[in-house]
C-alpha cells in the first residue's frame, strides 16, 4: 500500500525461490536455501529497525488508542499466562531444582548450590523455557491474527484511513511480549526456586531456608539482574518481530496462513537460541 | 458548477500507468488521462479483471502510478508521505466487500479512524459515532462484529467508517456488488445525497468516484462516465453519451446478464 508498505516488505524474490520447482542437484538446492535465509535475514531487519523508528517517532501518537492496545497485549502475553507459569513453575522446581539441590547435598557440594541455581534458572532455563513458552501461546496467534488480517485485507485498509499498520498492529505486540516475557521470567524464577526448595525439603535434604535463599542472593550479582533485563526484553522484541513480520509483512492468501504460523515459529525458536547465545558470550566476558 | 470549475482539480492523472497491487511490476491499465472537478460524480465501468479496484487505489493516493503522473489535491501522490497525512484524510475511501476489522465491533470499526487520528476515547468519540450510525440506520448493528452481520450492512458499515472523518473525495469500489435491491435502492440515493451535500456534512458537497461492472443502475443524469477496457481507459461523458456509445465494452456494461429475465 501506499507503494511504500509493498515495496519495503513484499520481497517477491522470496516467494519466487519459494514458489519455484526444486532444483534438481544438492548443490542448488543448498544454494536456494541460503538465498532464502539471507532473504528472510533481511527482511526481518528491515522490519525490525521500522519497528524501532516507529516506537521512537510515534511514542505518543494517538494514545488514547494505544494505551488500551498495549495493556491487552500485556494482559495477553503475561497476566493472562500466570496461571499456566505458577504450574511450570512448580513443575520446574520439582523436576529440576528438586533434584539438583538433593544431588548436590548426597555428595556434600551444598556449597555450589547458589551458584548452580543462578546460573542454570536464573541466567538459561528461566528466560528460555518463558520465551518458548510465550512463543508457543502468542507468537503463533501473533502470525494467525495478522496473517488472516492481511490476507482480508484489513491492513490496506488501515493505511485507507491513515493509520501506520506498524504503529497499531506491531507496536502494542512487541511492547507487550517484551514486558510480558520478562515479567513472566521473574514469577518462573521465584516459583521454581521456591517450589524446588519445597521439594528438596520433602526429601529431608539437610538445608534451611536461610542458608538455601542466602547461597542463592550471594551468587546473584547486579550483572545477572541487568543481563535477565536485556535478555528478556530482546526475547520479546525478537519473537515479536519475527512473528508479526510472517503475518504482516508479506502478501498472505487465507490458505497460506498455517503453513507461514509454523515458519514463524521454526524461526522464533532459532531467534531465541541466537539471541541466548549471545548473552551466553557477554556473560563469559563479564 | 462555475465556481467549482474554479477550483484545482481534485484528482489529475496525466499519461498515468497504472500497477497491481499484487505486482508492482504489472501494468493493468495505460496513459490515463483523467480529471474531477470537485462536487462531481465518476462512475467507473469495467468488466471483472480490468484493474477497476487498483485504478481506484492509485486516484485515492493508496497505489502509486507505475509511470506518468498522479496529482490529487494538486500534490504529486508520491509526496503522501506521514508528513503531508492532513490530505491524505481528505480522502474516504470504501474497498468492494468493506474490509472491516474483524476483531472489532461496527461501532468500534466506525470510531477507530476519529479516535486514532484525533487522539479521542472511546467516550469522546461516541456521540459522533452514535449520531452517524444513526444516519446509516447501523444504531441497531453498533455492538455487533463483522462476521455477524450481513453482507448489506457490511458495506454499509464501511461506508460510515470512511464518512466518519469528513473526507472531500469519497471513492467506493463497486459499491452495489452483492447488495440486495433495498440496500442498492438506499445507497444509490444515499450517494446522490452526499454529491449535492448531506446534513451531516453541513450541506459541503462531496466528490465521488465509483467502479462498477453493471452500468445500468446509476444511470443519472448529473454523473460522468469512463470505462476501463483492454488496459485503456476512457472518458465516455454523461449518460447520454453512454447510451450512444458504439465502444464494445460499453454495450457489455449496459447489457441484461444472461438469465436476469428468466
Amino acid at each position: 500500500m501506499r507503494g511504500n508498505l509493498a515495496k519495503t516488505f513484499q520481497l517477491t524474490n522470496i516467494q519466487v525461490f519459494r514458489r519455484a520447482a526444486m532444483p534438481k542437484s544438492y548443490t542448488d538446492q543448498l544454494g536456494r536455501k541460503l538465498f532464502l535465509a539471507l532473504l528472510t535475514l533481511q527482511g526481518l531487519g528491515a522490519f525490525a529497525l521500522i519497528t524501532i523508528g516507529v516506537i521512537l517517532n510515534k511514542f505518543n501518537v494517538a494514545q488514547s488508542v494505544m494505551r488500551p492496545r498495549i495493556r491487552h497485549e500485556i494482559n495477553r502475553a503475561g497476566v493472562s499466562l500466570l496461571p499456566m507459569f505458577f504450574f511450570v513453575a512448580l513443575a520446574l522446581g520439582f523436576l529440576v531444582i528438586g533434584q539438583t539441590v538433593s544431588a548436590l547435598a548426597k555428595v556434600g557440594a551444598t556449597d555450589y548450590l547458589g551458584s548452580t541455581m543462578v546460573i542454570v534458572i536464573v541466567r538459561e532455563l528461566g528466560p528460555l523455557l518463558t520465551a518458548m513458552l510465550v512463543l508457543a501461546r502468542v507468537g503463533t496467534a501473533n502470525v494467525i491474527e495478522l496473517g488472516t488480517a492481511r490476507a482480508l485485507g484489513e491492513v490496506e485498509a488501515l493505511e485507507a484511513l491513515g493509520i501506520d499498520p506498524v504503529h497499531y498492529l506491531i507496536v502494542p505486540r512487541v511492547i507487550g511480549m517484551a514486558l510480558g516475557i520478562f515479567s513472566l521470567t521473574i514469577y518462573l524464577i521465584i516459583g521454581a526456586l521456591a517450589s524446588g526448595y519445597l521439594f528438596a525439603f520433602l526429601q529431608d535434604v539437610p538445608l534451611t531456608p536461610g542458608d538455601y535463599f542466602k547461597q542463592i542472593t550471594e551468587a546473584l550479582s547486579w550483572l545477572d539482574f541487568a543481563l535477565l533485563a536485556l535478555k528478556t526484553t530482546a526475547f520479546g522484541f525478537f519473537i515479536a518481530v519475527v512473528t508479526c513480520y510472517h503475518g504482516l509483512a508479506q502478501p498472505l492468501r487465507l490458505e497460506d496462513v498455517s503453513r507461514v504460523a509454523v515458519r514463524a515459529v521454526t524461526q522464533g525458536v532459532f531467534v531465541c537460541v541466537l539471541v541466548d547465545a549471545v548473552f551466553i558470550v557477554l556473560y563469559l566476558v563479564t | 458548477m462555475n465556481s467549482a470549475a474554479a477550483d484545482p482539480a481534485i484528482i489529475e492523472m496525466r499519461e498515468a500507468s497504472i500497477s497491481t497491487l499484487r505486482d508492482a511490476s504489472l501494468t493493468v491499465v495505460n496513459n490515463v488521462n483523467w480529471s474531477v472537478a470537485p462536487g462531481e460524480f465518476w462512475v467507473i465501468a469495467g468488466q471483472q479483471q480490468s484493474g477497476k479496484s487498483d485504478f481506484l487505489m492509485t486516484a485515492a493516493g493508496l497505489l502509486l502510478p507505475a509511470s506518468g503522473s498522479c496529482r490529487v489535491f494538486g500534490r504529486e501522490t508520491d509526496s503522501f508521505a506521514e508528513a503531508e497525512l492532513a490530505e491524505r484524510l481528505r480522502i474516504g475511501y470504501v474497498f468492494a466487500g468493506g474490509k472491516l476489522f474483524s476483531q472489532l465491533t461496527v461501532a468500534e470499526n466506525v470510531a477507530l479512524p476519529l479516535r486514532y487520528q484525533q487522539n479521542l476515547s472511546t467516550a469522546e468519540a461516541s456521540a459522533a459515532v452514535a449520531e452517524l450510525l444513526e444516519v446509516m440506520e447501523l444504531t441497531p448493528f453498533a455492538d455487533t462484529t463483522p462476521s455477524n452481520l450481513a453482507a448489506n450492512w457490511r458495506q454499509r458499515a464501511a461506508l460510515a467508517r470512511a464518512l466518519i472523518l469528513q473526507p472531500e473525495w469519497l471513492l467506493l469500489d463497486s459499491p452495489l456488488g452483492g447488495l440486495g435491491a433495498r440496500h442498492r435502492q438506499w445507497l444509490l440515493l444515499f450517494l446522490d445525497q452526499l454529491q449535492r451535500g448531506h446534513e451531516w456534512f453541513g450541506g459541503r458537497p462531496l466528490t465521488v468516484a465509483v467502479t462498477t461492472d453493471d452500468l445500468r443502475p446509476w444511470r443519472h443524469a448529473g454523473r460522468k462516465f469512463a470505462v476501463l477496457d483492454e488496459k485503456k481507459f476512457s472518458v465516455l461523458g454523461l449518460w447520454n453519451e453512454v447510451e450512444s456509445a458504439s465502444h464494445r465494452a460499453v454495450k457489455e456494461l449496459l447489457a441484461e446478464p444472461a438469465g436476469a429475465t428468466l
